[in-house]
């Protein structure tokens, strides 16, 4: 019997990316998805389901579909995109009754795989090069969106003491770019002058957006349990990720920054406080623990960069060329359980 | 007659056997991803994950050159106890308002035995604009226990670390060459845990370069440094009073000092720890006393 499992936030950029990704293997015989929004992107044989935010809803779909395994894609990392009642609904109700239904008694579940964001580390001038996964932060979470990640990550913790029969996974991704993904630090390399602060040159790091699906799928089918960072080799400076983009640098002053940086939310660009961290600090952290475990990188820091930056150029000659993907209900219902629709062998529709 | 439309972009080699090997048929082209086995990294720039860049280092080499060989005229005994390859934790004392024994141990070591030393420092330096950066570009690491230990165990660095912090350099004049309290030891610790031994310097001369006569509490804790100096430097020459005064510069490379611990041990005893920090401070002190002993002038030595 193929494994049976249920993606959180489908709608998201992450859920629908895995999902696809999952769609593709023959041994995993049922992806349920579930998320306030509709899905963004073409599924096959996905079966959405809209819940609320607290996704209160969710204890019911786990023992309905008797999944095994939970791929919570839900937490938001770009604070931007929500504001603080969202991100605590979202980040720590959602994670507190995704962990409730997981852990009901007598649960299908043998596998939850949590995606978190290095942000848990913050950033900050007395922190080591580089964290290590069992490091926690130097000082307390000053941002929403580090509070309830942390607070998220706390929950998972307590769930993974109380049911030691199910395999826990925590993946902190650093940075994303990529040729699809829209983050503040995206957005921050695609205008004409490229924000930093002042007198500070911080070493990033990024994950390419690829490596990121891939990292999910492969902890999720080794049964890998533990916490990971997702990060690629090496760091570069700030400057030098904007040089490989093909831009330049304007500095904003050290000191009130945040005062600095406030019109630039006029272009679309929020830096909201965790990334003028970042700007001033950087952050770097270990990823060999993965490695180790079997994970072959395809993007280093810097390569991921340069594979942004193509997609960029690519972008500012031929437009977005996303296709306009809109889910419709009734139609993906019909392909899917319609008994008009002639299947082939494995049950696919055309 | 049928024409047969040529289809065929490229015939790859190792992957057409006899059977699919016909002319016209439609063969992959492999797409030019990166192989996942040798990820490309394209960089830029020099900098390595510490923030270091060998293109800075050099130009900070140049720069300070004549002020190595000119102005302090720098002279080493017992540079052949640093090894040529490997790790070692390099230990002195520190002293100097704007201490000038880091800068002279690092270009000293890296211009006469051809290896990078990276310098831990004290993680404030991060905060300030500037200088942050450029002193890691230079080749100074944030002093974290974690990253002493990556720099020597993993990558068998040279590191340079002066356990007297700003203890030592925030003393006044009339306090030079007392060495202050060892920290808590920590350097000895991650001699230990990285398995590398610990090779004292005594350095003469860097506390004539930027003495301290006189210090402001008030202003010091008003900006959160450790200590807000007035040099006789600043006295003297006033706007200028960066500039450190050409003391002659002596540096004694002490014999190298190994623990027979097992390295990589989640803790060490704390008192062999304070014992062993305790004995280098000691041996230091003496090695600083004889050297005065034998030193005529502060300026030629």
């Amino acid at each position: 019997m193929g494994r049976r499992v249920l993606v959180t936030g489908l709608g998201s950029f992450w859920g629908g990316r895995v999902a696809e990704a999952l769609e593709k293997d023959p041994d995993i015989e049922l992806i349920v998805g579930v998320d306030t929004v509709d899905p963004v992107v073409p599924l096959e044989r996905t079966e959405f389901v809209r819940a609320d935010q607290s996704y209160s809803i969710l204890n019911r779909i786990v023992k309905a579909t008797q999944v095994d395994t939970i791929l919570h894609t839900f937490l938001v990392v770009d604070s931007t995109r929500a504001n603080a009642r969202q991100l605590h609904e979202q980040n720590v109700i959602g994670t507190m009754n995704l962990l409730a239904a997981a852990g009901a008694p007598g649960t299908s579940v043998r596998q939850v795989v949590v995606k978190s964001s290095t942000l848990v580390y913050g950033s900050s001038w007395k922190d080591p090069t580089w964290f290590r996964e069992e490091m926690s932060r130097v000082g307390a979470a000053r941002s929403r969106v580090e509070l309830s990640l942390v607070e998220a990550e706390s929950y998972l913790r307590d769930f993974a003491e109380d049911n030691p029969n199910v395999t826990v996974t925590l993946l902190r991704f650093s940075n994303v770019v990529g040729t699809d993904i829209v983050t503040p630090i995206t957005r921050a390399l695609q205008l004409p002058l490229v924000p930093c602060i002042f007198g500070f040159d911080p070493l990033f790091q990024f994950v390419e957006e690829d490596d990121v699906v891939r990292s999910i799928e492969f902890v999720t089918r080794s049964n890998l349990a533990g916490i990971y960072n997702v990060a690629g080799d090496g760091r570069l400076p700030w400057s030098e990720v904007a040089a490989i983009c093909g831009k330049r640098l304007v500095p904003m002053p050290p000191i009130l920054t945040e005062w600095a940086a406030a019109p630039l939310s006029r272009v679309n660009v929020e830096l909201p406080q965790e990334l003028l961290d970042l700007l001033r600090y950087g952050r770097g952290v270990d990823n060999r623990r993965l490695k180790s475990a079997g994970f072959v990188y395809r993007y280093t820091s810097a390569g991921a960069v340069r594979n942004f930056a193509g997609a960029l150029r690519l972008q500012s000659t031929v437009g977005s060329r996303r296709p306009s993907y809109k889910y419709e209900q009734d139609v993906e219902q019909f392909f899917r359980h319609s008994p008009a629709i002639v299947r082939d062998n494995d049950g696919n529709a055309p | 007659m049928t024409v047969e439309p040529i289809v065929c972009l490229a015939l790859a080699r190792s992957e057409v056997t006899a059977e699919t090997a016909r002319p016209g048929a439609l063969v992959h082209l492999r797409l030019g991803g990166p192989d996942p086995e040798t990820p490309v990294d394209p960089r830029r720039s020099d900098v390595d994950e510490w923030g270091r860049s060998e293109h800075m280092r050099e130009l900070a080499r140049r720069l300070y050159e004549p002020l190595y060989r000119r102005w302090f005229r720098v002279e080493w005994e017992g540079l052949d106890k640093i090894p040529l390859s490997g790790p070692a934790l390099i230990v002195a004392n520190h002293a100097g308002a704007i201490p000038s024994d880091a800068p002279v141990i690092m270009h000293g070591i890296e211009t006469e035995l051809h290896r990078p030393v990276y310098g831990l420092a004290d993680h404030m330096f991060k905060a300030i604009p500037l200088v942050g950066t450029m002193w890691s570009r230079v080749g100074g690491v944030a002093a974290h226990p974690q990253n002493a230990y990556r720099l020597l165990r993993e990558q068998g660095q040279l590191v340079l670390v002066f356990p007297e912090g700003t203890k030592g350099t925030g003393k006044l004049y009339g306090e030079r060459y007392q060495l202050r309290r060892f920290g808590r030891g920590g350097f000895v610790e991650i001699a230990m845990r990285a398995g590398v031994p610990i090779i004292p310097i005594a350095v003469v001369g860097s506390e004539e370069a930027m003495p301290t006569v006189a210090k402001i509490p008030g202003i010091a804790k008003a900006v959160g440094a450790p200590y807000a100096p007035i040099t006789a430097n600043m006295l003297l020459l006033g706007p200028l009073g960066l500039l450190p005064f050409p003391a002659k510069f002596r540096l004694k490379v002490l014999d190298p000092v190994t623990f027979d611990v097992p390295p990589d041990q989640e803790r060490y005893s704390k008192s062999r720890v304070m014992e062993e920090a305790e004995n280098i401070r000691g041996r230091l002190q003496e090695a600083l006393y004889g050297m005065l002993r034998v030193r005529r002038s502060v300026w030629f030595g």
